[in-house]
C-alpha cells in the first residue's frame, strides 16, 4: 500500500471527527500542513519585521526582498491602482509558496495537490476580481468581452470566445497549480518505488533521476506560486484598468 | 556463482516491481469529496488568519522599515551632497585668496622694486648732479687759475726781472718798461703754454 504513489494525497483525519451540521470538519493532515505553512510564514515575516536596523540581517533582508519582490511584480503587471490588494497578494503568493515547498519534505502532505484546495483559492480571486470589476466599471466592465478592432462579423463569436475564456479561468488557475503539483509527486513517488524495487543492482538510475526531479520540482513548487500569483495580478489588472 | 546471484538479484527485482504496479489502485484521492468541506473550512481559517495578520501587523511594519532606511539614506546622500557641495565651495574660497594673495604680493613686488628704482634713480640724478656741480666748481677753478697765471707770472716776472736789474745794473728800472716787455713775451710763449 505504501508503493501505491496515490497514497501520500489521501487525506485522513487527526484526532476526533468534528461535525457542524451535516459537514465534517474534521482536523485532517491537510489542516496541519495548512497551519504550519501559515505559522512559518508569520513566524519568519515577523522575525523579519521586529527590529529595523540600518544593515538588515538576514532574515530581515530575506522579508524585505520578498515585499519588494511581490510588490514590483503587481506594479510591473497591475499597476499602481492594485496597491491595496498587496496584502492579498502578498498572503496568496506565499501561502501557495510555502505549501508547496513544506510538499518538497519526504513524508509531508502537499496542500496544493489538491483540487479542492485550489479550486477555492481560485473561484475566490475569480469572484473578488469580477466583483472589482463591476464596482469600478459598473456595467461597463462586460466591454471587456468586446475586444476593439474586431470585425463586426467575427464579433458575435469573439465575444463568445471572451466570455467562455473568462469563465475558464478559476478551473484553468486552480488545475495548472493543482496538476503540477500532482504531477510531480506522483513521478518522484514512481521513481522511488523503482529505486527501491530496483535495488542496488538497477536502482541507481532512477536515484539519479528522482534527484534531479527532486531539483526540478522544487523550481516547480516556486514557479507554479509565481504563476498563481502573477495571474492573479492579470486579472486583477483586467478589473482594474479596462483596456479592451 | 556471483552471474547466478546477479541474475536472480534482477530477477527479485523484477517481481517486486510488478507488486508495486499491482498496488496501484483506487484512483485520486483528490477526487474523494469526503474531506472536500474540511478543507475548505480549515483553508479559509488558516487562510484568513494569515492574511489578517501580514496585513495588519506585518507588512505594515515591513513597508514602514523599508521607507525609513529609504529616506534614511536619501537624508544621508543629501547630506553628504550637501558637504560636498560646502567643501567644494570652502576650496574655491581657498583658491581665491590664494589667488589675492598672489595678486597682492605681485603688487607689492612691483610697487617695491619701482620704489626702490626710482630712489636710486633720485640718488643717481643727486649724486650726478652733485659730481657736476663740483666738476664746474673744478672746472671753474681751474679756468679761473687759468686766468689770473699768467698775469700773476707776470708779476712775479716782472718783479724778479726789476731786481734782477737792479743787482745787475744797480739802477732803477722802470717798471712799467719791464712789464710791456714781459707781457709781449709772456703772450709769445704764453700762447705755448696755455694755448686758450
Amino acid at each position: 500500500m505504501a508503493a501505491n504513489p496515490m497514497t501520500q494525497f489521501e487525506v485522513y483525519r487527526i484526532g476526533p471527527e468534528i461535525k457542524v451540521g451535516t459537514f465534517d470538519i474534521s482536523f485532517t493532515n491537510a489542516s496541519l500542513f495548512m497551519i504550519i505553512s501559515s505559522l512559518t510564514i508569520l513566524f519568519i515575516f515577523n522575525l523579519g519585521s521586529k527590529k529595523n536596523s540600518m544593515l538588515p540581517n538576514k532574515i530581515q533582508l530575506l522579508a524585505e526582498l520578498s515585499y519588494t519582490f511581490v510588490s514590483k511584480m503587481i506594479s510591473d503587471t497591475a499597476g499602481s491602482k492594485a496597491k491595496p490588494y498587496f496584502a492579498f497578494i502578498f498572503s496568496l503568493f506565499m501561502f501557495v509558496l510555502f505549501c508547496n515547498m513544506f510538499g518538497m519534505i519526504p513524508y509531508t502532505f502537499t496542500v496544493t495537490s489538491h483540487i479542492i484546495v485550489t479550486f477555492v483559492l481560485a473561484a475566490f480571486i475569480f469572484i473578488g476580481v469580477t466583483i472589482i470589476g463591476f464596482i469600478k466599471h459598473g456595467l461597463g466592465y462586460l466591454k471587456l468581452f468586446v475586444p476593439s478592432g474586431v470585425p463586426i462579423v467575427l464579433l458575435p463569436l469573439i465575444v463568445v470566445i471572451e466570455i467562455i475564456s473568462y469563465l475558464s479561468r478559476p478551473i484553468s488557475l486552480s488545475v495548472r497549480l493543482f496538476a503540477n503539483m500532482m504531477a510531480g509527486h506522483t513521478m518522484m513517488k514512481v521513481f522511488g518505488g523503482f529505486v527501491v524495487s530496483l535495488g542496488i543492482v538497477g536502482g541507481w538510475l532512477p536515484l539519479s533521476f528522482s534527484v534531479a526531479l527532486t531539483g526540478l520540482e522544487i523550481l516547480v513548487a516556486f514557479l507554479q506560486a509565481y504563476v498563481f500569483a502573477i495571474l492573479t495580478c492579470i486579472y486583477l489588472n483586467d478589473a482594474l484598468n479596462l483596456h479592451h | 556463482m556471483i552471474k547466478k546471484y546477479f541474475f536472480q538479484l534482477i530477477f527479485f527485482n523484477l517481481f517486486l516491481t510488478k507488486k508495486v504496479f499491482a498496488a496501484e489502485s483506487g484512483g485520486m484521492p483528490q477526487l474523494d469529496p469526503e474531506f472536500w468541506v474540511s478543507q475548505i473550512f480549515w483553508l479559509t481559517l488558516t487562510f484568513g488568519i494569515l492574511y489578517i495578520v501580514l496585513s495588519k501587523l506585518i507588512l505594515p511594519k515591513i513597508s514602514a522599515n523599508l521607507e525609513l532606511r529609504k529616506s534614511q539614506i536619501q537624508e544621508n546622500i543629501e547630506a553628504a551632497e550637501k558637504q560636498r557641495e560646502d567643501s567644494e565651495t570652502k576650496l574655491k574660497e581657498y583658491e581665491n585668496i590664494i589667488f589675492k594673495t598672489k595678486i597682492d604680493a605681485k603688487d607689492i613686488f612691483k610697487e617695491t622694486k619701482e620704489k626702490t628704482i626710482k630712489e636710486i634713480n633720485t640718488k643717481k640724478e643727486n649724486l650726478d648732479n652733485q659730481i657736476d656741480e663740483e666738476i664746474k666748481k673744478a672746472e671753474h677753478e681751474i679756468s679761473q687759475l687759468k686766468k689770473y697765471a699768467p698775469e700773476k707770472i707776470n708779476k712775479i716776472a716782472i718783479e724778479t726781472s726789476s731786481e734782477i736789474l737792479k743787482v745787475l745794473i744797480g739802477a732803477e728800472v722802470n717798471n712799467s718798461s719791464i712789464s710791456a716787455i714781459v707781457d709781449d713775451l709772456s703772450k709769445k710763449s704764453g700762447e705755448k703754454y696755455y694755448g686758450d
